[in-house]
């Protein structure tokens, strides 16, 4: 049972994204990107690791998507012969993109599935204690490079967008 | 001491970013990111002295961690090319430079982790800082085409970490954990499952893209040539080196314990790319682009090395891996010079500018010279090396390897012949010697590259007496 609701929701994952890639419209885009986010944190929780699904849910599907769309509404609006057309040129380039997926994942599930085995058990995530253990005690190092890549985001935030409105003054 | 070498250029950042922007002069910021920069390389010399050969006498000072010999002189070259970029950019005089100075100090402290974790997926977390970063100063002028090759690489990038994150899954479904040491243990005992076979697969796919070799190369001439001229010496000196080869280096010998399977791919991306790489450049009009293909086609080189899976094919790698930041390096000072001074990057613009810019002209020909493989400069030895233990795997690919470093010295001659020799085209006719700074960068490479030539020799004896080769 639970391993029909699992494919379901992972048909699902790779539709949603493979329409967030083909989609013109980048409204629509974001809110595909959105809904990925919402499959996986559904599939995270399934597969008990509901801290890193509680993570994906408000930061990828919540925030990301909030400024996703945020910078859409900055962006000019194609007219509707324009999006059409985009649409079309789109659709022709995405045009095997799910049957290579589908492909990808026969050939990956028939040769690999057999030899993956000997996984150690990952312990929960559930509670504070295991979540301070997974930061502080074996992922400390990957919160320093969590440090720099924010820093990085700032300066980049400065560079495009603070430093260009001080050009334009 | 190793923490230090990602907290000092944190608390250059700190410090810059501490009080109101007006508070710090670009001077200031100037200094302190030297100072940053110096540091390191006196932390990391005194690491190369103390740590000793191999991982068995590293220092570990948490878990995930470590420094070695190899990762001592990597933070060493990492602050002297940082620190000769700083110099550059101080004679530079476009762009925001405040932030060009936090950012640097940002790739600074990327690379370093980079350099001294123990974990795959560490790996991939401090490879991302460095893209994320590295693709902010490409386009930190704005410009469209700095842009274009900023998006460039920024979208190989990604596709270069989908394929080394699907590789991290499945080491980590093998292994149960993706630290090296662990890693390693499931390598050791079945190698030749297929998910390993994939994994390494996978991952140095990813790993090709970011050192930018045939065929995953074509973001390396449009991010070279299109960043800024502090950027294209950090760039190409150092940034690709560490993202890309530094790591197949620690990766392959560490955690694929050396596989054949993937020793074969890397032959054959070494040689293609040292040959393309070098026609490729012999065809360029632009410098920096000519400078990237060097730059591809010497990547080659290194990655010749690593494949032979000997102590000797390595130490070439590491002594290459050195040699070409540092030459490299130097290279790209003299283009961000003469495209300062000239505006152009047009080879076929310049002329004469031997006579006009008499240190950028000779740092030129030790740098080239280097490249080249001629004694006693640092590249021969390193390549001779090299090419020693390519021929005891393959004698027909070291000969291609040799073969090619005449191709190496014929765009060489081309582009020194057409740039500082000849008669001053309108461009060069003005022209002036660099500023004070690039001119001390250049002293200082061209120093670095003759002194490292003179001391090998007792390099080898020394390792040599330590049962390292």
């Amino acid at each position: 049972m639970n391993l029909t609701i699992l494919v379901i929701l992972l048909i699902g994952l790779v539709a949603s994204a493979v329409v967030c890639v083909a989609l013109s419209d980048l409204l629509k885009a974001a809110i595909a990107l959105a809904i990925t986010s919402a499959i996986l944190s559904i599939i995270m929780f399934l597969m008990g690791a509901p801290l890193a699904a509680v993570f994906e849910l408000s930061v990828c599907a919540g925030m990301i998507t909030v400024v996703f769309i945020s910078a859409c509404s900055m962006s000019r609006i194609y007219t509707r012969k324009e999006h059409e057309q985009r649409q079309k040129a789109r659709n022709r380039r995405f045009l095997l993109l799910p049957a290579l997926l589908v492909a990808l994942a026969v050939v990956v599930f028939l040769v690999l599935s057999p030899h993956i085995t000997g996984v150690s058990p990952i312990p929960s995530g559930g509670s504070g204690s295991g979540v301070q253990a997974a930061l502080w005690g074996s992922r400390q190092v990957d919160l320093i490079g969590q440090i720099i890549l924010i820093l990085t985001g700032v300066y980049g935030v400065i560079v495009f967008f603070k430093e260009k409105e001080a050009d334009g003054k | 001491m190793p923490l230090l070498m990602i907290g000092i250029p944190l608390l250059a950042v700190i410090l810059l970013n501490l009080g109101p922007r007006r508070w710090i002069s670009k001077q200031t910021a100037l200094y302190t990111a030297l100072a940053a920069t110096a540091l390191q390389m006196a932390l990391a010399a005194y690491m190369c002295f103390t740590v000793g050969i191999g991982s068995v006498s590293s220092i570990r000072f948490v878990e995930k961690l470590s420094v070695d010999l190899f990762s001592a002189v990597t933070l060493f070259t990492i602050g002297l090319v940082a620190m000769i970029s700083l110099l550059v950019s101080r004679d530079a005089s476009e762009g925001s430079r405040f932030s060009f100075f936090n950012l640097l100090l940002l790739i600074v402290a990327g690379m370093n982790g980079l350099v001294m974790v123990t974990d795959v997926f560490s790996l991939y977390v401090f490879m991302e800082t460095v893209s994320a970063a590295s693709f902010v100063l490409i386009a930190i002028n704005k410009r469209g085409q700095e842009l274009a090759g900023a998006f460039k690489y920024y979208m190989l990038s990604a596709v270069a970490t989908v394929l080394m994150l699907t590789a991290i899954c499945f080491l980590f479904l093998c292994a149960g954990s993706t630290g090296f040491a662990e890693v390693a243990a499931c390598v050791s005992a079945k190698g030749n499952s297929p998910t390993l076979i994939a994994a390494f697969l996978l991952f140095t796919s990813g790993l090709m893209i970011k050192c930018g070799m045939v065929p995953f190369h074509t973001w390396v001439p449009d991010a070279y040539s299109n960043a800024p001229a502090p950027v294209s010496v950090l760039l190409g000196g150092i940034v690709t080196k560490v993202s890309g080869v530094y790591v197949l280096m620690r990766v392959y010998r560490d955690v694929f314990l050396n596989n054949a399977a993937v020793g074969n791919v890397l032959f054959a991306l070494g040689i293609v790319s040292i040959l393309v790489g070098a026609l490729v450049a012999i065809g360029q009009d632009d410098f920096k682009r000519m400078l990237a293909y060097s730059s591809i086609s010497q990547l080659g080189y290194i990655v010749l090395g690593v494949a032979t899976g000997s102590p000797l094919g390595f130490v070439g790698a590491l002594f290459h891996f050195f040699n070409h930041a540092t030459f490299k390096s130097l290279l790209f000072v003299d283009a961000a010079a003469i495209e300062t001074q000239t505006g152009t990057r047009s080879m076929s613009h310049m002329g004469g500018l031997a006579k006009r810019m008499p240190y950028t002209g000779v740092s030129s020909i030790i740098a080239f010279l280097s490249t080249a493989g001629i004694p006693p400069l640092s590249g021969f030895w390193s390549k001779l090396l090299i090419v020693i233990a390519v021929w005891r795997v393959s004698p027909a690919l070291a000969m291609v390897a040799l073969a090619a470093s005449i191709l190496t010295l014929a765009y060489f001659l081309v582009m020194q012949r057409k740039v500082f020799f000849g008669k001053p085209t309108e461009e060069t006719r003005e022209v002036r010697e660099a500023g004070g700074n690039t001119v001390l960068a250049q002293v200082i490479l061209s120093a670095v590259n003759i002194l490292a030539g003179l001391a090998f020799p007792l390099l080898l004896f020394y390792l040599q007496g330590i049962g390292a080769l």
